[in-house]
Formats: structure tokens, sequence, C-alpha cells
């Protein structure tokens, strides 16, 4: 069977493993794909199936947030129809998860049959982090890190999906890795996608005051659950020439940690 | 009051460099958050009462005209005037009519961001009649000539140090060498100047937290003591309040006060929450011997059943733009008219058009903070989207945006294509990004670069690998 077509709407035989179909998300699949490898590795070693629709691109989220309805609606029905023969839909950013999960289905105001559909789907959608804890009641994990991090609470992940101890909890059963908490992980980073380009110089402050709360945890590394905020944070730190490196908290989890992290060379 | 909202931009450019005002805003961020979580926590029940005070506002807008109407009986019952204000001129001229029957000098006036709203002060004194701003935080931002920057600090963009030259400079009757050091010496030094002008003033001018249709009464909060004063005081009391105000009854003003302070200031309750139902009786030893309440519309009912109705639920408590990170960032003055941060977001675009307002509902990260701490629970990010949606059906957004958004779009919702094109695009901008892991510039990307890195990608894009190894297995 190709990886287009969607499985059967059932669910699956008692005693077969669940079916993921992971979202990748744009970012992920264009910038940082060992993120997304991460995230099969993780549902992978916990039990699951995970299958990648190639139907898919991005959420939406520029369309939908630029104002833009009708396109944000038709990728909605897309996404939609590529996923929702899979038991579960994955997502590796808050974001993303939130959009699928929390926003498709205010697309379809007027039109109850699709919905109705966007209801269902949204039932399956989660956060990679939350997916395994409050799903598959994952409570640790086996991996290794040596040094310390500090975590950022991505916005739309901490307040549409109450994400905000499950990464923590995982992060603490990562062999030699110590959390160090910044002060304001919960404030914004400056990010809001298309936000940052269109008034460059106010969330240039706004991660400014990120990485100045980074810095003062003391931590060596930066993580966090969505990729657009955290290749904002690391363009920033750099650019500062800030020592800090920045990873996503799913390369941490899974134990990749080989490839360079966000904005750095090639080691070697 | 001028609107300079389609300067949004510029204006955020200015204040981002103006170092005082930076200075100033740090009061913000560290102030008011910690206090409101403090006294939420405190409060058991407080998300309840939040779910209550957002269902007596959904009740009231459901209602509204039936409320109103009955407010409006009890207040001529009490012996009190209504006059209905379609708008702000309307507004202005019932209020000089006031004015000029009383033959007014002077007015005193309590705190009110609807009078900001009808730009009631620049008015009345180019009619000869003196208003007198007698909350401290007014009382400052008059005397600099300047307009409030937070609906319920107005003076939040200044600092002490600036206090403290401006009380020199205007009030040069008193001493040159007293102490002003201290924020409490500022005020009682305000308090004296005003006591005067409280015997002087010939009308009250106050605006309403509530209006309570059950008593007739316009009810103010504050912290001074000076609202009491403005109304009990002058031969006349006006109150201006818009029309969604309107409470059925005390115990719905009550619960709704309980969730007031506690999001604002993060005290339980404020110091002063004063009453006012008609003129003095003949029993009363003191009040007003004519009490007028102006209801001003402006905007306010062609809300009603669109998409922006649940933003009349707001009680100006402040708490959105208190945890703001874009007004952390800029400050209130930057949204150009006169309701700042998400609550101006919104309420902006619907007051004086969204063609001049267009820029603050696009100033918004998404984050979500507001919406998270509005007592009311107002759903602030997706009303500004609302907003962005008529923008973009209007297409009043700027054509290169509309351009980009159209080309993605087109991508975006053919996969077979856009993961061949991305194939291609990607794989340039890796091998060029190799050697560095990053661009410190790139073409088309300067609004990321200009202030920082972008990350290379890591080489192929993640379908591309994922198609490899499922042919490889
Ligand atoms: S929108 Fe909500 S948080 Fe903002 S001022 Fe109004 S009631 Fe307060």
């Amino acid at each position: 069977m190709s990886a287009d077509a969607a499985p059967a709407q059932t669910p699956p035989p008692a005693g077969l493993p669940p079916r993921v179909g992971l979202f990748v998300t744009c970012l992920v699949d264009l910038f940082r794909p060992s993120v997304g490898f991460a995230a099969v590795k993780l549902m992978e070693d916990a039990g699951c199936t995970v299958e990648v629709p190639a139907a898919q691109t991005c959420c939406g989220q520029p369309a939908f947030n630029s104002g833009d309805r009708a396109d944000a609606r038709d990728i909605a029905k897309a996404v939609i129809r590529a996923f929702e023969g899979y038991d579960y839909v994955v997502a590796p950013s808050g974001s993303c998860a939130s959009m699928l999960k929390k926003h498709y289905v205010e697309l379809f105001d007027g039109d109850p049959a699709a919905m109705e559909r966007a209801n269902l789907f949204s039932a399956k959608v989660f956060e990679l982090v939350s997916f395994l804890t409050d799903v598959l009641g994952l409570d640790q994990v086996e991996a290794a890190f040596s040094g310390s991090a500090t975590y950022h609470d991505s916005c739309s992940g901490l307040r549409e999906l109450g994400i905000e101890r499950q990464p923590r909890k995982l992060l603490q059963s990562v062999e030699g890795l110590e959390l160090k908490e910044m002060q304001d992980s919960d404030v914004c980073c400056g990010f809001g996608g298309t936000f940052c380009v269109k008034y460059p110089d106010i969330s240039n402050k706004i991660v400014s005051e990120k990485t100045r709360c980074i810095e003062e945890s003391g931590a060596e590394l930066l993580l966090a659950g969505d990729l657009g905020c955290l290749m904002n944070m690391a363009g920033k730190l750099k650019r500062e020439g800030s020592r800090i490196e920045v990873r996503h908290v799913a390369e941490v989890l899974a134990g990749m940690t080989e490839q360079p992290a966000i904005g750095e060379k090639k080691r070697g | 009051m001028h609107i300079t909202s389609p300067a949004f931009k510029d204006n955020a450019r200015a204040a981002l460099d103006d170092d005082a005002l930076q200075r100033a805003l740090g009061n913000v961020r560290s102030g008011f958050i910690g206090k409101r979580a403090k006294a939420a926590a405190a409060l058991p029940e407080f998300e309840q009462l939040r779910d209550a005070a957002r269902d007596i506002k959904d009740h009231v807008l459901a209602h509204l005209d039936l409320y109103l109407e009955a407010y409006a009986d009890k207040v001529e019952a009490s012996g009190g005037h209504v006059h209905w204000a379609q708008d702000a001129e309307d507004a202005r001229r019932i209020i000089l009519g006031i004015c000029e029957a009383k033959k007014a000098r002077t007015v005193t006036k309590g705190k009110s961001m609807i009078t900001e709203e009808i730009g009631l002060n620049a008015f009345l004194e180019e009619h000869a009649v003196t208003p007198v701003e007698t909350d401290l935080g007014e009382y400052i931002i008059q005397l600099r000539g300047e307009h409030p920057s937070h609906i319920i600090a107005p003076a939040v963009h200044v600092n002490k140090d600036q206090v403290e030259e401006d009380f020199r400079r205007v009030h040069t009757h008193l001493d040159p060498a007293r102490n002003l050091e201290e924020p409490t010496t500022l005020l009682s030094e305000a308090r004296a100047v005003l006591r005067d002008k409280y015997f002087q003033a010939d009308i009250g001018i106050t605006g309403a937290n509530f209006l309570v249709a059950e008593t007739g009464s316009s009810i103010i909060v504050t912290n001074e003591g000076n609202g009491d004063l403005t109304q009990i005081l002058p031969k006349t009391h006006i109150v201006v309040a818009s029309v969604e105000k309107v409470v059925p009854t005390l115990e719905d003003m009550s619960q709704i006060l309980r969730v007031l302070a506690r999001s604002a200031t993060g005290q339980d309750m404020s110091v002063y929450t004063t009453l006012s139902t008609g003129p003095k009786r003949p029993e009363d030893p003191d009040g007003p011997e004519d009490y007028h309440v102006v209801l001003l519309d402006n905007g306010r009912s062609a809300m009603l059943g669109s998409e922006f109705q649940e933003m009349l639920r707001c009680i100006r408590c402040g708490a959105c733009m208190n945890h703001c990170p874009v007004y952390h960032a800029v400050g209130g003055h930057a949204y150009g008219w006169v309701y700042p941060g998400p609550m101006g977001a919104v309420l902006t675009p619907s007051l004086i058009g969204v063609d001049q307002a267009g820029h603050l509902p696009n100033a918004s990260t998404f984050c979500g903070r507001c919406e998270s701490v509005c007592p009311m629970r107002i759903p602030l990010p997706k009303m500004m989207r609302h907003w962005r949606e008529r923008e973009f059906s209007r297409n009043l957004n700027p054509a290169a945006a509309r351009y980009g958004l159209g080309l993605w779009a087109f991508f975006a919702k053919r996969p077979a294509v856009y993961h061949a094109a991305m194939r291609l695009a990607i794989g340039t901008l890796s091998r060029l990004g190799r050697r560095s892991g990053r661009f410190a510039s790139l073409p088309f990307a300067g609004g990321w670069t200009r202030f920082r890195d972008l990350p290379a990608p890591q080489g192929a894009t993640f379908q591309a690998q994922w198609a490899k190894k499922r042919k490889s297995a």
C-alpha cells in the first residue's frame, strides 16, 4: 500500500499496535528532518506503528493567520483526508498540532458534514510529547545527555494544549541531564509565524528579552517543542555570539543528538 | 484625538529607541503580572468567577436594549437625566450643552477612557471650559500634554524622575527645595494642588465601570478616592459611559467586581467602590444637585451580532496589555489611538475602522497570553484573526504579502509539486549553508536576517529521506 492511501477507518483489532500518522510539519520537513526521525523513534520505541503520508505539506497556519480562510480550509480538508484513517495523528509541534486539533473545526462553520469530520479528526490529534505521556502513559525515556538544559514553553503548546509538565517529566528521566528553569519560560519568544518578518523590530525586542532569560538560566542547551520558536531563538543566540546550543526536545528524548545543534556547523 | 494607528510601525520603532520609555515599561512586566497571578491563585473559585462574569455579560449583550431601557427608567425615576449619544460628536455636544447651561468654567474629571474616546478635554478647552484631571496618573499626563498609554495606569510610560521634573515645572508656587523623591510625596503634592480645584469645579465628570439596571446606579472603582470627590463636591455630576457597561443587578456587579481588581492590579478590591444613584435627595448631607448620564454608542451596537460581539464583555481591567509581549516592547502610544494592547487591537478597528487600525490586529504573535488572563474570557487572538480575515477579503493587506501568500498556498495545496520544489530549494540552501550551519544574510529573507541568523537546513527534506529509507527497506 502506498503511503498516500489512508488506512481503513476502523479501530485497530485489539492487540495490534496503534497506527500513527506523523504530521511532520513544514519546518521539520525542510530544515530539521532529524526531529522527524526522533519523533518516529520515540513512538516506535513506545510500541506504535508510524507512517508518514506523502500527501502533507503544511498545516495551513500561514493562510489561517493571514485571514485567508479559503486556502486554510482547502489545506485543512487535504490534511484531514490524508490522516483521518489513522488511530492517531501526531505532530512534533504544539503550534501545528493545535492548528489541526483546535482550529480546523473553526474553519467549517456552516458546513455540518465537514465540521463533523473535523471534530472526529480533532480527537485523534496530539502533540508529540503529550501523545507520549498523556496517551501512551510514558513517564521515562531511555536516553542520556550530559549537561544542563533549559526548556522554553512555546505558546500554542502551553496555552492551547496544556503542555507544560509533560516535557519536563520526560527530560528529568534523561540520564545526566540537569534541568535549569529560566525566568519567564512561558513568555513568547517573538516568533509568531509571519509576525517576525512583518514586524521585525518588535520581534527582535521580544526575542532579545528571551535570549537574556536563556543566558541567565546558566544552561548549556535550550530546548523547546516547536521548530519555529527554536529557529528564532537559535538565530538570535547565534547572532549574539552565544555558545548555548539549541535543539528540539524530541532529539534529546530520543537520544538522537549526533546531528549538529540548530544553526551549528557540522562537527569535525 | 489624533489617530496615528496607520503609522504603527514608525511609532513602534520610535518607542523601541526611546530609553526612558523602555525603562518605564519594565514596571509593567515586573509589577502587574506577579500580583495578578498571586491574587488569582489565592482565590480557589477564581476560574468559576471568570465563567460567571462572562455569562453575566453575555446575557446582557443578548438583551442589551431591555437592560438599557430599564436602567434609563431607574435613573429618571431617581431624578437624573439620561442622554443617548450616537457618536463622539453627539456626546461632546451634549456635555458642552450641560456645561453651558450651568455656566461652568471648570470641570473636575475622574479617570475615564470614554472621555478620551470622545476627545472631551480638547473639545472643552476649545469652548473655554477647563477640564482638570484628578486621578494622579491622568493629572500627570495632563501636565505633560499627553494621552494615557494604558487603560488603568495612564502614566505608566512616565518615570518617577520625569514626574518630578513636571511637578517642579508646573507647581511654581511651591517651595523649589521640597523633597519629591517618593511616590507618596508626589501624590500628596498633587492632592494639595487638586484640593482647591474640587471646590472650584462647577461640574464633575466621571466614567463608569458599571451601570446597574436594577437601581439606576453608576459605579466607579478607584484607588485614590479622587472619583468620589469629583462626583460629590460639584453641583452637577455627569456620568459618561458606553452602552455595554450595563449589568442587571447589584449582585451581578459584585460578581464581576471580584475578578476586576484581581485581574487589574492584583488587589482583592479597589480601595474605593463608589455608587451614585441620581442627584442628592433632600435627606442626603451632600451630593450633586443635578445628575446626568450620557450613554454612548459610538459603534458598539454595530458590534452586536458580529464576530466581535464578545469584545463588548470587556471590563477594561488592563490584564491583556499587562501580559502582552508586544505591549511590553512598544508601550501604549504606539497603537496610535485610545485603546492599546490586545483589547485595543480588537476594539480600535471596530471604532475607527480597520482601514485606519489594520496594523493593530496584525501586530500580534498570537501567543494567547492575553486570552489566558482575560477575566471575561474574551478570545482576543481569535478576534484579531477575524480582523485579518476582513482585511484579506477587502484586499487591504500589502500586495507583496498577498502575492507571497498566494504563491505559498499554490504549492501547499499540491503536495507532489511542493515536495519536488522543496527538494530542489532545500538542497541548494543546505549546500550554501553547510560551511557555517547558518546564514547571516540571505536574499528575500531580510526580515529574518536583519536581527538574527537563519539556521541552515540539515540536508535533504524529511520526506525525501523517508521515501529513500522506505524504498531501501
Ligand atoms: S480584554 Fe479582557 S483582559 Fe483586556 S481589558 Fe478587557 S477584560 Fe481586561
